[in-house]
Order: structure tokens, then C-alpha cells, then sequence
């Protein structure tokens, strides 16, 4: 797997990242610095978490105008694969290469805690170590992670299988409470039409390691892995 | 233009003798700037001019310790080549006068005291006291802390792992807010802050100079009256954006070999970075302030030297790397300025727009500084407690324990802060008596907790003094790993008043015989005094930051009980309820001598307790500290979600045994209960059996039984309850 991780100003789950994709590919991805426009080669670039520009104006919002985004959007539409994680995700949003965008934390505090992800497909190249209908526990911590759109995008979304993960309790229940940030349709993570841009709020790559508290991130960088295995 | 004067000087925290000294070391009136050079670099903060005499009584040396205090943190070495390196300090005055910005800059501050020594921050902790719940203020304070820790913490990538929380009226006009980073560098290169090389340029990086913070250093070295508010001015504001840049930028120019010297620009900023860097080294530093970087026009020389703008470093370059140096701070969009040279004259000489505004010999300044032997009065510790009846059964008393404030879950707090972020945190906060962070690249581990009994400490400070470290050292060694060293924050009253320097006296006493009897060195520290409201003192804290090191980090153990294990309470229990939580709050009373500490007693227990965690014997372990053994089983049960039955105890009172707060003493979930009892009296240790882990809840011996979800609700109630509502604040981010 040829992965490379875009570092922003204020990024700061960079490293954590790169351990994810090392565990799994067993090789170091590339870092990218925000000012750098080459992405050939790559079949992944991973957007990670952090405070890019430390969140001023809104959060992602200037890491969208970076000289880096026209080069992961030439990527995407060659038909690259994109992850964007918490900021990350919150990033492509502002960047318009995922609908929809990430408000405020219905509680108005930052979250850090454990919460549990329904995986909503099984079939794409982030989820293929999964099973439909599985559900695993991921860290979140975020202020902003409250996802939405407005109901023709939800519906949209929701009609052409374009939700990736959904907050949910441990046995897979849609529930007020197991919703830690208020997301429209307790939606934590989506896909592009083409199934190649994925971005998600919580963070599987803090869960790859049983002596970091568990493995329930690992199928998702083990995906990875495998589809670009070689 | 001002006219400096006595009175003015007085107004600047100079008291008339100090003043005269000033002006016997110049030979003529100060300038308006070096009246403020004086008066912040011989504030209390600064100088610790009230503190000094006895801090000289702790222990600072030990074969690990490579830098002790004295420099920008604590430095010891950890195995591997590595060492830790670590402080912790107050930002107390500011975070009550402005909660958010106040705990926001201390964060920031304590993170800069250990990155400008060449170390990766890789874990915050904290140490918090606020006033009672029922005061109005309190929540306002606490929901400022907490959200300026988060918003600093979790925004420069740093994993907020570990603190602890406590409340008491006595802290109503006063909080305390202890912040603690720990950071990871090779043990052989350890950037230093003392200045060489006559000619070496002196360069500034990191944000611009504003007029904020002036003065908040001698702030910080007086009592607040009933002008708090006034004073919101002196109060930093805090970047933390530019401060994740700036890290990385120090980090890559640490790895040339560009730096001579390197520190930040903390309380009294340039002022202090520049003299104690120049003071140091033995040479004098010339400054022209026309270079300095300014985010306000106009500003007086005397301002930026004052000035506490926050994100801001010190550093003196090798001749001839200044163009490579500063296209790294350029890279990170940080501001790089060469604004001044070391020289050979011994003097700070300070130059604006043409002028010299400050011309100071800087031996005298740091020789010369007050010393002060002040007064102390020891109070006698209260008379013994008279056996107290239990008015409420085991039950009950367990249930309004484990629900008060002091004792109930801080997750409410801790979901604030990034506890992950970093990808090494082992053990979570509440998952273990220590946090535990695993080195990057490495199997091994730092164990690090912060820890501190004001209440034991206002009733007898000796005792209270040795408890802190104890209980530190005691937390390190629950989770298996072996301790190290301590970073101490002594928060007290006023240090005129001599009942308030006796219990500093006799509490750095009773730490100072506990770090020799545990070989647990003090490496770091910060004084905080003044820390009274209208004439109304703190109780006295001296808290302390503990850190271990494991050398497998799988093998650390957390407090989580499984079902099918056997409890065993480990160390000697007399019954102690004197500063009990459990006569606190069941009983209505704050009385008696605190539980005493039995040094020897303590090593050999804990000593025993860390061999049998590193054989692998011990599935769950936690000390026995507020609330005693049956709240400390609770806290396990409520961590695995698992019950336990437990046995009728010794022949003692129930509450005094199973609420009594005795030190010294751990609870070990075991599969072999006789294995470890017989391993514990071969080596002559106290231990007894508590009873067996399993189902869905408590059975107390008396019969009477709390399933976990009750348990769970009383625990879990008290923090959303009370800050519900408390409303918005600025940026969460994320």
C-alpha cells in the first residue's frame, strides 16, 4: 500500500496515523506537508486529525484553500482513495468533496471518550474486514463532530448506501443517548458516490493496538491493506 | 514619562529596603524599566526569596537524575538512552481572575518549561482544588478550567492523561490550578538556558510581543483583595495553535546543531529569559528592542520587557546559523528575530529607538536578591479523635461517599481532554492509580499521577507533606511500575504571616523525609504563595507530580475487577478516621490528626506489592486512600462493571475498618488468594482477605447488597447535575 498522510499546520493525530498504516501495510507511509502539490503514485492520501490552523475562521476551513487540497482533489478524481479522519473529515467537507458539514457538538463541550460505530456496508475498500450490521468501539474527540445536511442530502445519502458508519449502542441500537454529538441520523461517517473518499469523525487508527485498550479499528486499515496489497 | 519614586516602587511589589538595594547596586535612580526589571525579577515568583531557605531541605540527587532543579524542568533518565523530563507548575492568581485563559497559559507554559529542553511533550496531568459546590463562583471556575485545559491540551496534540480534583471552601476565592507535562528526549541531548559565547546572537521566535500579561508575575506574588476583577489586564491569553508550531519548530532546530541556549519566555518574560540566560552563563546580553517582533505599535521599552505574551522563545545561536535557523521558523510561519548579542560586559543593556533604558550588572541582580529567613509558628497537631459511632451503616455511608464530590467519577472532566491523542496511552485516566503513557518506538512505559491530601495537610503539614509523596510514590507502584522522581507545587498562604510559613516549613519537612525513605528525589518544582483571598488562606498544598517507569508497558495492571478473583487488602489497618472523609461527610466533622505514614512500612509494602505485579500475580490493583477499603472496592467494581462479596473484617469498628483511611495499603484482585497471603507473611507484610469478586453487585458483610447500576448512578451523579446548563464557551474545536 502506497499511503501518505497530509500534514497541515496544527495537525496533531498525524503520528497516530502513521502507526495504524505501518501496523498494517508494514511499511512507514510518506507525510506530506501542506505546501506540497505531487500526489503521484499514491493510492491513498489520509487527511488526519488535529486543529489544522488551529481551527480559526471554522474548523477545516482553511486547510480547504492549502495548495495540498487542489492536489488530493486532482487525486479523488482520478479515482484515488481519500480518508478523512475527525479534522480530516471536517476538511473534506469544507474542501466540497463529501456533503454535508460538521457543527458544533450538540452537548457544546469537546468529546473524548470511547463510542460504538455501526458499519452501515461491508463491501468497500475501508470495510471489506468488517461484517454488515457490525459494530466497534472507536475513541472520539472532538468539539465539532455534529454531522449535517439538509434532508434532500441526508435522503440522498441514505438512498445510494453513501452512509459509511452510524453511532449506535454496543448491540447496534440507534439511540438519543448512544449519539455522543447530536449527528443527523446518528451519521459518523460517509462515502462519495464512487465509494472512494471516506470520512468519519472517530478515530479507528487510536484503536489498532490490544495494549492500547483493543483491535476494533484494525479491519479498517487491514482493508486497506489487502485492496492495495503489492 | 513616570516618575520613578518609592512610592512607585512600593506599588511594584518593592518593599523600602528592597528599594534601597536597587538603588545601591545602580549608584542612581532607577529608569521606569529597570524599576520593572527589579521589581519582577525579585517578586516572589521569581525569586522565591520566601521559599528558598527551605527548599534546600529536599532531597534533589539519585543515580537517575541527570538535571535537578534549577533548570527549566526536572531531568531523569529512564533506560534506553532516554530520559524523562518534567515540571509541574501553577497558573493559580490568573485562572481565577479569568479561568478559561488563566488554565489555558498554564498548560502552555509548563508545556514550553519542558520542550525548550529538547523533549517531545507526551503527557499533561493536572492538579485541581476549587472552592465548595454550593458557592456560586465554584462553577463558573471549574467550567473555565476545565474547558481552558481541553481547549490548550487537546489543541497542541498533547494527551491530557491524569489530575485530580478536589473542593473546599477554603479554596472559594483562591483556585488552584497545577499544571504537569512530561516529555521524552535522547539522555544526551538536553538543551540547557545557560548563555556562552561572547558575540553569539540572541534570537526570538514564536508570536509577537503585546502589551497582555504586564505585571503578572507580581501579581502573582500578592494577595488578592476585593479587586480580583481589576486585575483581569495582568491575565495572558493563550495560542495554543502557535505553540503546537512552535514545538515542532524547536524539535527541528534541536536536531542541528545550531542551539547554545534555549529557554522560554514565561513569568516576566523577556525580562526573566534574557537575565537568568545571560545570569547563567556568566556573560551580559545586549538587546535592542526596535527588532523585537510587536503585535501593538508604540510600545515602551518598559512594556516589552514586561510583557507575558504568550508562545515566545529565548535562543542563542552558534555564529553563522541564523539563515538556516530562521527558515525553519519561517517554514512553521513563526517570527524569527535576531535581537541582540551576548557580550562580554556582565550587564543586561537595553536599547529602544536610541536610547539605553536599561543598564543593569547582572550578578547583583541574582545575587543580591532577597533572601528572606521569615518567621515560622508550628502549629500543634489536633489532639486525638475520640472513638465516633457510625450513624448510618455501611450501606448508606458507601452510597453518600462514593456520590460526594471529592470521591465521584470525574468523567464529566476527563471526556473534556484528549486522552489518546499521541497513540500511546496504556491506561486512561480512571483506569488505573497512575497513568500510564508508552514510550514511542519503545515496550517501555512512564507511570505519572499527581497527588495531594489538603485536608491532611491543613491538620498537621509535616504529616500531610510526607502523605502527598507517599501516596504519589504509592500510585506509581499500584499500576507495577517503579518510581523515579517528583516534581512538587507548593501552593500556600501568605508567607508573611508565620502559622502560614510554619506549615510550608514543616510540610517540605515531612516531604523531605518521605523522598529519602522512598529514594523518590524532588527534580522539579514551583512555589505558589500569596494564594489568599481577604485575608483568608488556602488550605496548604503541597502537591506532587510522581513518575515511574515500566519497563514492559503490557504489564502495567489498572483497577478493573474481573469476576472470580480473590480481594486481598495489603498493609496494617488500625482504624484511622481522623481527617477521614468518611467523618467528613457522614459524621459532619473535619477533626483529629491525619493518618500518619510509616516510611519503612510503606516501601516494604509497596516494594512487595510491585515484585508481585511484575511476576504477573496481580490482575487488578488500587491503593487505599480517601473513602478507605470499601470505597476503593467500590471504584474497582464500578471500573470492571464486576461485584464482589466481601467478608466480615477484623475485630474493629465496621466503618472505622472498612472507611478508615490508614496509609500504606493496596487492595489486589488475585486467582490465587492463599498463594499471595502466604507469599506476604513469608516476607512479614500485613495482609488479610476482603472477599471474592463476581456478580452484578456489592455484598457488604453486613448482609446488605448495591448492585453495580446504583453504585454506578450515585457515583456518576454529581458533575452533570451541577454543571448542567452552565452553558457555552469559547473555542472547543476539534
Amino acid at each position: 500500500m502506497k499511503a501518505g498522510i497530509v500534514v497541515f499546520p496544527g495537525i496533531n493525530r498525524e503520528r497516530d496515523m502513521a502507526i495504524a498504516l505501518e501496523r498494517a501495510a508494514g511499511h512507514a507511509p510518506r507525510m506530506i506537508w501542506h505546501r506540497e502539490t505531487d500526489l503521484s503514485g499514491l493510492d491513498l492520501v489520509v487527511i488526519p486529525g488535529g486543529f489544522s490552523f488551529g481551527d480559526y475562521l471554522r474548523c477545516g476551513a482553511m486547510a480547504a484553500q492549502s495548495p495540498v487540497m487542489a492536489a488530493v482533489r486532482a487525486h479523488a478524481t482520478r479515482g484515488g482513495y481519500v480518508l478523512g479522519v475527525c479534522n480530516g473529515f471536517q476538511i473534506l467537507t469544507e474542501a466540497g468533496m463529501l456533503p454535508g458539514a460538521l457543527l458544533r457538538n450538540a452537548g457544546l463541550r469537546f468529546l473524548s471518550r470511547d463510542c460504538h460505530l455501526r458499519v452501515e456496508r461491508a463491501d468497500t475498500v475501508f470495510t471489506r474486514h468488517y461484517q454488515r450490521g457490525e459494530v466497534f468501539r472507536a475513541p472520539m474527540a472532538h468539539g465539532d463532530g455534529n454531522y449535517f445536511a439538509d434532508e434532500a442530502t441526508l435522503d440522498r445519502l441514505e438512498g445510494e448506501g453513501l452512509v459509511a458508519f452510524r453511532y449506535a449502542t454496543p448491540a447496534g441500537e440507534f439511540t438519543p443517548e448512544a449519539n455522543p454529538n447530536g449527528s443527523a441520523r446518528a451519521i459518523a461517517g460517509i462515502y462519495s458516490p464512487n465509494l472512494r473518499v471516506l470520512g468519519l469523525m472517530p478515530h479507528p487508527e487510536n484503536l489498532v493496538d490490544p495494549l492500547l485498550g483493543g483491535e476494533d479499528g484494525k479491519p479498517l486499515f487491514a482493508s486497506l491493506a489487502e485492496a492495495f496489497a503489492a | 514619562m513616570t516618575e520613578v519614586s518609592p512610592a512607585l516602587a512600593r506599588q511594584f511589589g518593592l518593599n523600602d529596603e528592597e528599594y534601597a538595594r536597587v538603588l545601591a547596586i545602580l549608584g542612581r535612580t532607577p529608569s521606569l524599566t529597570e524599576l520593572g526589571i527589579f521589581s519582577v525579577m525579585w517578586s516572589e515568583h521569581c525569586s522565591y526569596k520566601s521559599s528558598r531557605v527551605w527548599l534546600k531541605q529536599l532531597p534533589t540527587t539519585a543515580p537517575w537524575v541527570i538535571h535537578g532543579p534549577g533548570e527549566n524542568a526536572g531531568v531523569v533518565a529512564i533506560g534506553e538512552g532516554l530520559a524523562a523530563i518534567f515540571k509541574m507548575e501553577s497558573h493559580n492568581h490568573p485562572s481565577f481572575i479569568e479561568p478559561y485563559q488563566g488554565a489555558a497559559t498554564g498548560v502552555g507554559g509548563i508545556l514550553r518549561d519542558v520542550f525548550t529542553m529538547g523533549a517531545r511533550p507526551v503527557a499533561n496531568l493536572n492538579a485541581l482544588r476549587f472552592g465548595s459546590p454550593d458557592n456560586p463562583v465554584t462553577r463558573r471556575v471549574v467550567d473555565g478550567v476545565v474547558r481552558g485545559i481541553g481547549g490548550y491540551g487537546n489543541c497542541v496534540g498533547v494527551p491530557t492523561v491524569g489530575g485530580e480534583i478536589n473542593f473546599h471552601p477554603a479554596y472559594d476565592g483562591n483556585p488552584l490550578v497545577n499544571a504537569m507535562t512530561v516529555g521524552i528526549a535522547p539522555a544526551d541531548r538536553i538543551f540547557l538556558s545557560a548563555a556562552a559565547g561572547v558575540g553569539n546572537p540572541v534570537v526570538y521566535v514564536g508570536s509577537k510581543t503585546g502589551r497582555d500579561g504586564i505585571h503578572g508575575a507580581t501579581m502573582a506574588s500578592a494577595e488578592f483583595g476585593q479587586d480580583a476583577e481589576a486585575k483581569r489586564p495582568t491575565v495572558q491569553v493563550g495560542d495554543p495553535f502557535t505553540e503546537k508550531l512552535l514545538i515542532e519548530a524547536c524539535l527541528e532546530l534541536m536536531a542541528t546543531d545550531a542551539i547554545v541556549a534555549i529557554q522560554d519566555m514565561g513569568a516576566a518574560g523577556l525580562t526573566s529569559s534574557s537575565v537568568e540566560m545571560a545570569g547563567k552563563g556568566g556573560v551580559g546580553i545586549a538587546l535592542d528592542l526596535d527588532a523585537v517582533p510587536q503585535r501593538e505599535t508604540g510600545m515602551s521599552a518598559y512594556e516589552m520587557m514586561l510583557s507575558e505574551s504568550q508562545e515566545r522563545m529565548l535562543i542563542v545561536l552558534r555564529p553563522g546559523r541564523e539563515a538556516m535557523a530562521r527558515a525553519i521558523f519561517e517554514k512553521w510561519e513563526l517570527d524569527f528575530a535576531v535581537i541582540g548579542h551576548l557580550t562580554e560586559s556582565g550587564r543586561i543593556t537595553v536599547r529602544h529607538r536610541g536610547a539605553v533604558e536599561a543598564d543593569i550588572p547582572l550578578a547583583p541582580l541574582a545575587d543580591q536578591a532577597p533572601l528572606y529567613h521569615r518567621p515560622i509558628e508550628v502549629a500543634p497537631p489536633p489532639p486525638p479523635l475520640e472513638p465516633v459511632a457510625d450513624p448510618v451503616g455501611l450501606g448508606p455511608a458507601l452510597l453518600r461517599l462514593i456520590a460526594c464530590p471529592d470521591l465521584c467519577s470525574r468523567a464529566w472532566v476527563w471526556d473534556q481532554y484528549d486522552a489518546t491523542v499521541g497513540g500511546q496511552t496504556v491506561k486512561r485516566p480512571g483506569a488505573a492509580d497512575a497513568a500510564v503513557v508508552r514510550i514511542d518506538g519503545h515496550t517501555r512505559a512512564l507511570a505519572l499521577t499527581t497527588d495531594c491530601t489538603p485536608r491532611y495537610c491543613a491538620a498537621d503539614p509535616r504529616a500531610g507533606g510526607a502523605q502527598a509523596v507517599a501516596e504519589a510514590w504509592r500510585n506509581l507502584t499500584a499500576v507495577g511500575a517503579m518510581p523515579l522522581a517528583i516534581t512538587d507545587n507548593m501552593n500556600f498562604g501568605n508567607p508573611e504571616k508565620p502559622a502560614i510559613m510554619g506549615q510550608f516549613a514543616a510540610a517540605i519537612e515531612g516531604m523531605a523525609a518521605a523522598c529519602r525513605a522512598l529514594d523518590f528525589p524532588v527534580v522539579s518544582g514551583n512555589v505558589s504563595l500569596y494564594n489568599e483571598t481577604a485575608g483568608s488562606p488556602i488550605l496548604p498544598t503541597p502537591a506532587i507530580g510522581g513518575l515511574g517507569v515500566l519497563e514492559d508497558a503490557a504489564g502495567a495492571v489498572g483497577l478493573a475487577l474481573a469476576p472470580g478473583l480473590d480481594l486481598v487488602l495489603i498493609g496494617r489497618t488500625a482504624g484511622w478516621l481522623g481527617q477521614s472523609l468518611w467523618l467528613r461527610e457522614i459524621a459532619g466533622r473535619e477533626a483529629g490528626p491525619p493518618p500518619p505514614v510509616d516510611l519503612a512500612a510503606e516501601r516494604r509494602v509497596g516494594d512487595f506489592v510491585r515484585a508481585r505485579i511484575l511476576a504477573g500475580d496481580i490482575r487488578a490493583c488500587h491503593d487505599v486512600s480517601d473513602g478507605g477499603v470499601l470505597v476503593a472496592v467500590a471504584e474497582m467494581a464500578l471500573a470492571g462493571n464486576t461485584g464482589a462479596r466481601l467478608a466480615a473484617g477484623p475485630a474493629m469498628s465496621p466503618h472505622a475498618f472498612w472507611f478508615g483511611e490508614d496509609q500504606g495499603r493496596y487492595i489486589a484482585a488475585v486467582a490465587d488468594g492463599d498463594a499471595l497471603l502466604a507469599a506476604a507473611a513469608a516476607e512479614g507484610i500485613a495482609a488479610m482477605r476482603l472477599g471474592r469478586s463476581g456478580g452484578a453487585g456489592l455484598t457488604l458483610p453486613d448482609g446488605v447488597a448495591i448492585s453495580i447500576d446504583e453504585l454506578r448512578a450515585a457515583h456518576e451523579r454529581f458533575f452533570p447535575a451541577w454543571m448542567d446548563g452552565a452553558g457555552a464557551g469559547p473555542g472547543i474545536g476539534g
